[in-house]
């Protein structure tokens, strides 16, 4: 990230399935990406650019160009399971902006061109996938995406691994990363490849109701007047809030899971008609992570409840015979599984 | 209420506004066409700028390269190490862009900008270099569209904190007195001390709703450009007329609905701080007095319009979708690629994706070195074709009424779809079903001998007719193909799907289908036949999502035009 004081995460009026959601991808990485789509002017990116603020370091192995992580042996580079002495630093989250017009080379790396052109000498400079490695992949309007980038990122994002071959160089590194998508629906619909790889999908709206809206003026003018008085005033807030992520994550692999959370996750995706596994795992995956965020010991009703429209809405097959928005379908089906 | 205020004077104004604070309000759109209007105001415009100020103009089809920066070919190579070439974005920091033609910016262009605008700095990561710089400016937006239709991407006016429309003023009127230089920058240093009380915020926020302004970023906006507007006339505080100007220039010109009658709004919170600034009006009497400011700038016949067409994000139109083709089109730069599929090569940007690597590859050799990675093939853009369905309502009520006439504008509309070389298809439906009478073809010959062959009477099945034409659509759709639906019927169904009569189960069922296409996203168009328009009609061209166009007093002619202006 840059220089840029952030808006803290925590002075976000509303939007709380947002910052849920976001939330979630950083208590347990592996859920699949966040997909905001939404009005204009609702903070789709002050609210992932927050997140960067708020998250804390991470341990990696020194003089590595991948952050490799010293406690996953298996997912090492091929440079740190030769490098001896192991020595680990804390560094932050990393949160990388893919802007519009990045070209290839750039996002997955390519030949130093510095050193080919002033040494004659190859050697591989890493890209963005590599700086993104065990953070955020944040793309701005993703659905103005280049096509060919999108297909990139599909088969990095799967695979968990980068593959360049060039100039004769053959490099791999690992590039686990959360995809984290923003865009406007006016201006361009989402290849269905791309939605369902994503875990989660926010829908966002302008609050309708005045208090909030002077609430979100009065509180962003604020920033923009005293940065960094602001920032101090929310500081508080923002420590309790990565106390909180940070206690989730440890307690996430003991986040137990009854028979009957399981039945009822997979009614609910059943009832949808949600194409594949993937919907379902998402769904409990989420509720997990929820349920860690809450200081419960067990998934329950409340968590799947709460998770099941974000982990689903995306997923559902476009009936054209029912004209409501996904969003009602997943209400609906919620109220029809959920009876008490 | 406020007197209507000049329009040159409110304009001038906005200039010597845009000049004290340019990043904070983003900039404006200027709506005219080329002209000495326009040239005065920006005259005037970068006369109030302190000099040195950077203004540039932005080419319409800016590559990439140009617009965020990137490699500089030349004095690499000449030095032997990575030279930057700044960005017009990094060039423009701190002054204006100028947009010619903004209307016509493509919607990449504009997320480019418009993350300029969020961030204050221009981001790139091109050609083995990642850029940063910093881009603190205004945009100014030369709109010279025409009709309703042509504007701005809707993303980049909304961070634009002005919106003039100079179409109207004489150029005989741009004399008006204007705050000289001096003001301006004794202006922009009194800026960041002007104090904005919770009042003046509450009271735009709730001008903003009582408008139907959706987007939070316009009372932020109009905050801001009140503050350049009490250190303009020297005040350490926002006064309400102050608040009234930023309703008038900011939100007034963006209202989507007529205010509500004051009992419907909700009163706004109580003020916390009420008792520092007794001699303040209350929020609630403020919001008035801005709402009433307002609405005297709301642009005359913009209500009408919207009472008559709801905002739709697609609308039947003339062109297809765009799409990238390797093959024709318009061009749009290259990308990374093989020569395969008969795609093109970009010569030159292959030279210069090799020329770095020279040294590496070949050492002194003179011979150019060229890899299977540089290869650099064209893209172009294309608007996909458009495919219009004419589906025809040839049962007893409509024959009786309009057949000869409907047939008439349909033959017109396939001139016009011949001169567009788009596809046409022909279904007309009558009895208990719909007959595809011709696929989607070029030939308008056999287009207009299908048609006249077309015979009338029996029911009204407009739920079948509208199944078969999703059907069509979509096998249209999925060529790559933009489909157009044509309805052309008097809207009383009284055939169910299942072939029996019964006027209520029928429109029931027809309403279902035509939100069936709404939902698949087929733009449409219905052409009601009926002598007098009717319910009926108008309720399905609702659920259909389309443009309703009654026959009555038109003749064929009428539709056609119409239909092209869709």
């Amino acid at each position: 990230m840059t220089g840029r004081r952030a808006f803290p995460f925590s002075a976000i009026v509303g939007q709380e399935e947002m910052k849920l959601a976001i939330l979630i991808a950083a208590i347990d990485p592996g859920i699949g990406g966040v997909l905001v789509f939404g009005d204009r002017g609702t903070g789709k990116s002050t609210a992932i650019r927050a997140l960067a603020a708020l998250l804390p370091e991470i341990p990696v192995i020194e003089g590595c160009p991948y952050r490799c992580d010293p406690a996953d042996e298996a997912a090492l580079c091929a440079e740190c399971r030769t490098r001896r002495p192991l020595r680990t630093a804390m560094a932050p989250v990393p949160v990388v902006d893919l802007p519009l017009g990045a070209t290839e080379d750039r996002v997955l790396g390519a030949l130093d061109i510095q050193r080919a052109l002033a040494e004659g000498v190859k050697s591989f400079e890493p890209g963005l996938l590599a700086r993104a490695h065990r953070g955020f992949l944040y793309i701005d309007e993703v659905n103005l995406l280049e096509d060919h980038l999108v297909d990139l990122l599909l088969d990095v994002a799967a695979s968990g691994e980068n593959v360049v071959e060039r100039e004769g160089l053959s490099i791999r590194h690992p590039a686990r990363f959360v995809l984290v998508g923003s865009g406007n629906p006016e201006e361009g619909e989402l290849r269905p490849q791309l939605l369902d790889r994503f875990g989660l999908s926010v829908e966002v709206t302008t609050p309708r109701d005045l208090p909030s809206r002077i609430e979100v003026i009065r509180r962003r003018d604020a920033f923009e007047r005293d940065p960094s008085g602001f920032t101090a005033h929310w500081s508080g807030a923002e420590a309790e809030l990565r106390r909180r992520i940070l206690a989730a994550r440890t307690r996430l692999p003991d986040i137990a899971l009854p028979d009957a959370a399981l039945e009822r996750a997979a009614r609910l995706c059943l009832a949808l008609g949600t194409d594949g596994l993937r919907g379902e795992l998402t769904l409990i995956r989420a509720a997990r992570a929820l349920a860690a965020f809450e200081g419960e010991a067990e998934v329950d009703d409340a968590a799947l409840r709460r998770v099941a429209p974000p982990a689903l809405r995306h997923r559902l097959r476009r009936n054209p015979l029912d004209e409501a928005v996904s969003t009602t379908r997943v209400e609906r089906a919620i109220a029809e599984v959920f009876v008490p | 209420m406020t007197p209507t205020a000049e329009p040159w004077v409110d304009a001038a104004r906005a200039a010597a506004l845009l000049a004290i604070d340019p990043a904070g309000l983003g900039g404006a759109t200027l709506r005219a066409p080329p002209g000495p209007v326009r040239e005065a105001w920006l005259a005037l415009l970068r006369g109030l700028l302190p000099p040195a100020t950077p203004w540039r103009r932005l080419p319409l089809g800016i590559a990439d390269s140009r617009l965020l920066g990137g490699l500089d070919l030349a004095a690499t190579l000449q030095s032997g190490r990575l030279v930057a070439e700044r960005g017009l974005l990094a060039e423009a920091d701190g002054g204006l862009l100028l947009l010619a033609m903004a209307e016509r910016l493509a919607p990449g262009t504009a997320a480019r900008l418009v993350a300029a605008l969020d961030t204050g700095e221009v981001a790139a990561e091109r050609d083995g270099l990642t850029l940063r710089a910093p881009a603190r400016l205004a945009l100014i937006a030369l709109d010279e569209g025409i009709g309703p239709d042509e504007s701005p991407p809707a993303s980049l006016l909304d961070r634009l904190a002005l919106r003039l429309d100079l179409a109207p003023i004489p150029p005989s009127a741009t004399t008006a007195l204007a705050p000289t230089a001096g003001q301006i920058i004794a202006a922009r240093a009194l800026l960041p001390r002007i104090a904005a009380g919770p009042d003046v915020l509450e009271a735009l926020c709730a001008t903003a709703a009582a408008l139907g302004i959706d987007s939070l970023r316009p009372p932020l906006l109009a905050l801001r450009l009140a503050r350049a507007a009490a250190a303009l006339a020297g005040r350490e505080a926002v006064a309400e007329e102050d608040a009234a100007l930023a309703a008038r220039l900011v939100l007034g010109p963006r209202a989507t609905q007529a205010p509500a009658a004051p009992e419907q709004e909700a009163p706004p919170p109580p003020p916390e701080t009420a008792e520092d600034q007794p001699p303040q009006p209350s929020p609630e009497q403020m919001g008035e007095i801005l709402l009433a400011a307002a609405e005297a700038a709301i642009p005359a016949g913009l209500l009408d319009g919207l009472r008559l067409a709801p905002a739709r994000t697609r609308t039947p139109g003339t062109s297809g979708t765009r799409r990238a083709s390797p093959l024709r089109g318009r061009p749009i730069g290259s990308r990374p690629g093989e020569l395969r599929g008969g795609a093109r090569l970009a010569l030159v940007d292959t030279l210069r994706a090799a020329a770095p690597w020279q040294r590496l590859r070949g050492g002194g050799s003179p011979r150019l070195r060229i890899a299977r990675e540089d290869i650099r093939i064209r893209r172009f853009q294309q608007r996909s074709e458009t495919a219009t369905l004419f589906l025809v309502d040839a049962s007893g009520s409509a024959a009786l009424h309009r057949l000869a006439e409907a047939k008439g504008a349909v033959e017109l509309l396939l001139a016009e779809c011949y001169i567009r070389r788009d596809r046409v298809a022909l279904l007309a439906f009558r009895g208990t079903g719909a007959e595809l009478l011709l696929p989607p073809t070029h030939s308008l010959v056999r287009a207009r001998r299908s048609l006249a062959a077309l015979p009338g009477g029996g029911g009204t099945p407009i739920a079948s007719a509208l199944d078969q034409a999703l059907a069509l659509a979509d096998a249209i759709q999925r060529r790559g193909q933009t489909p157009l639906l044509v309805l052309l019927t008097d809207g009383r169904a009284n055939i169910a799907r299942d072939g029996r009569p019964g006027r209520e189960r029928a429109m029931a069922e027809a309403l279902e289908a035509a939100r069936a296409l709404r939902a698949a996203r087929i733009a449409a168009l219905l052409v009601d036949t009926s002598p007098r328009p009717q319910e009926a009609g108008r309720s399905l061209a609702a659920a259909l999502g389309g443009r309703y166009i009654p026959l009555p007093y038109a003749d064929a002619a009428a539709i056609s035009r119409a239909v092209r202006q869709g």
